[in-house]
């Protein structure tokens, strides 16, 4: 029997945005009514392009901004923190992974003090179980025992990614949301970290919320895919249905879109230039 | 006659830890209306050899090099007033991040003006003519209205748009374009591909284009050149390369794709690259010794 980790029921957010002196103030509906649920040890991927509210979307699931209207439930609990705040409890359950490994750390921490931070502020442990914690979740995610003193600008791309997910770990979430994490990355990179994420999953029995508009990494990683659009879920259902039979015109311009690097799409390619 | 050819190629930073070598002995050469694409990861020099053409890296780097010719002229023996007649006129480049190579204090029908103004001499008539005949060129829609918007009005596929239309707009017989996609959205970037490949052809441009996304090659390229550390690992022509991929790298590159993930894990390259190749492993167990 699978246990729903999140659902969110009809998810909406608008933002105002104030009038100066010669315009009225607006509202922008970023999110219009979004339903979904991602069961426990599954990943959900979010598609769609830069101002489609993917990221809004996922800031009202990580519990950053409160949804304007509709329900969500984590762990089968109702979650309103526009009503009644954030408890630390709810904190630890759901993490976050920022696109930018270069923006989400701070210069000035070490890399001991950023794993042990979230341990600081959301539980009572002493000082020498947090660092036997960090340098556990170190070895788990690739990096060694030696970095725990290091700071941020001494890690390569690939591996300060590795650091904001190994943070983003610390308090054992039962959901994960990754904001494009791999698309900042390298190819090579690239492909590690996304063997760490199916790792840890594995492991941890992890859920993921994962966010991203490049289709191949979805189609490696998700069980279940939602394009979204100007806002809304325009196409919502299992990997392999989406991929197989897009059913709306967007999601099929997005495949269009997509680069193919296998050999016959070149031959085809060149074929088409000569003849032109 | 190719029109860039580059021989031995070699650019070192000094940095606090000695010289650091970001290009090693790197050969290229690309022919008039043909599309050159570089590849390698972040560090592999690909970028760096690009500027060292244009004249661009900071006082700290070395540029040595056998031969680098730009259509016959040596760009070596040139003195940067003469460089710069050069650089924006016949090549010219385009960046990664949109946004950040506009200058956000001047309205982009300016920032075109300003290339016209200075590599051909237009008066302030002509300028304006010629800057909306490349505005519709690069696909912006109301170019009268739009040369008068500042670079936070425009979104990052308009303003990638703009930087094309500064790139060409001296008829350039060279472009290149490094990572021109990398910051933009799928469906933005098919079309900024599709306006660089229809531009190289309408105009018989050369391209280099320089990316670590191997669907970008696959999509736009006709020779390629794979890039590792500062070394050049391969060049073949596109076909060959996705074909039949000669060093382990590029192997292991094309392997990392997603699209070709077997099973559950990707391989990676560290995965591949650190076996022997299989001629290495030949020779040694035929008793050959290492030369």
């Amino acid at each position: 029997m699978s246990v729903t980790v999140v659902e969110g029921k009809n998810i909406a957010r608008d933002y105002h945005v104030g009038g100066g002196l010669f315009r009225p103030s607006r509202t922008v509906h970023a999110v219009k009514g979004v339903s979904f649920s991602v069961d426990k040890g599954k990943t959900l991927a979010i598609v769609g392009e830069s101002g489609c509210g993917k990221s809004t979307l996922a800031r009202i699931i990580t519990l950053i901004d409160p949804a304007t209207s509709g329900e969500l439930f984590i762990d089968g609990k109702k979650v309103d923190i526009a009503r009644d705040g954030l408890s630390k409890e709810m904190r630890r359950k759901v993490q976050i992974v920022f696109q930018n490994p270069y923006g989400s750390l701070n210069p000035r921490q070490k890399i001991g003090d950023v794993l042990g931070e979230p341990l600081l502020i959301n539980t009572d442990s002493t000082a020498d179980e947090r660092r036997d914690l960090a340098m556990k979740m170190l070895k788990k995610v690739g990096l060694g025992p030696e970095h725990y003193n290091r700071y941020p600008h001494m890690f390569s791309g690939g591996q300060r990614q590795r650091i904001a997910i190994a943070r983003a770990l610390m308090l054992n979430p039962s959901l994960l949301v990754l904001d494009e994490p791999v698309s900042a990355l390298d190819l090579s990179v690239q492909a590690q970290v996304l063997n760490l994420l199916a790792d840890l999953q594995d492991e941890f029995q992890l859920t993921y919320v994962f966010i991203s508009h490049d289709l191949s990494v979805v189609r490696y990683i998700a069980d279940d895919v939602m394009v979204m659009y100007f806002g809304e879920a325009v196409e919502y259902g299992s990997r392999d249905e989406v991929f197989a039979d897009p059913k709306h015109s967007y999601t099929r311009t997005l495949f269009a879109a997509t680069p193919r690097a296998d050999v016959a799409s070149i031959k085809a390619r060149l074929a088409k230039k000569k003849a032109a | 006659m190719p029109l860039l050819e580059i021989k031995n190629l070699t650019v070192s930073f000094d940095t606090a830890a000695g010289p650091f070598m970001a290009v090693q002995g790197i050969d290229l050469s690309v022919e008039p209306r043909e599309v050159l694409a570089i590849v390698g990861e972040s560090g592999s020099g690909k970028s760096v050899a690009m500027l060292a053409v244009m004249g661009l890296l900071p006082n700290t780097a070395t540029v040595r090099a056998d031969r680098m010719a730009f259509d016959g002229i040596d760009l070596l023996k040139l003195g940067p007033s003469e460089r710069r007649k050069i650089v924006g006129k016949d090549i010219s480049m385009i960046f990664q991040e949109p946004v950040a190579s506009l200058n956000p204090c001047f309205t982009v029908g300016f920032q075109i003006e300003e290339v016209l103004r200075f590599h051909m001499g237009m008066d302030r008539a002509q300028r304006r003519a010629r800057a909306i005949e490349l505005m519709q060129l690069v696909g912006i829609a109301d170019p009268q209205e739009r040369l008068g918007s500042f670079p936070h009005q425009m979104s990052g596929g308009q303003c990638q748009r703009v930087m094309i239309a500064i790139a060409i707009a001296c008829n350039p017989k060279l472009l290149i374009a490094d990572e021109p996609t990398t910051a933009l959205d799928v469906t933005i970037q098919k079309q900024i591909l599709d306006l660089l490949v229809g531009l190289q052809a309408k105009y018989g441009m050369g391209l280099i284009m320089i990316t670590h996304n191997m669907g970008v090659v696959a999509e736009t390229a006709d020779r390629v050149i794979v890039q590792y550390k500062g070394r050049k690992m391969e060049e073949a022509d596109v076909l060959s390369l996705f074909e039949s991929p000669k060093s382990n790298y590029t192997r292991a590159l094309l392997s990392a794709l997603p699209e070709n993930a077997v099973g559950d894990r990707l391989p990676t390259v560290s995965d591949m690259l650190f076996e022997p190749a299989p001629s290495v492993v030949a020779a040694r167990s035929a008793g050959g010794t290492a030369s």
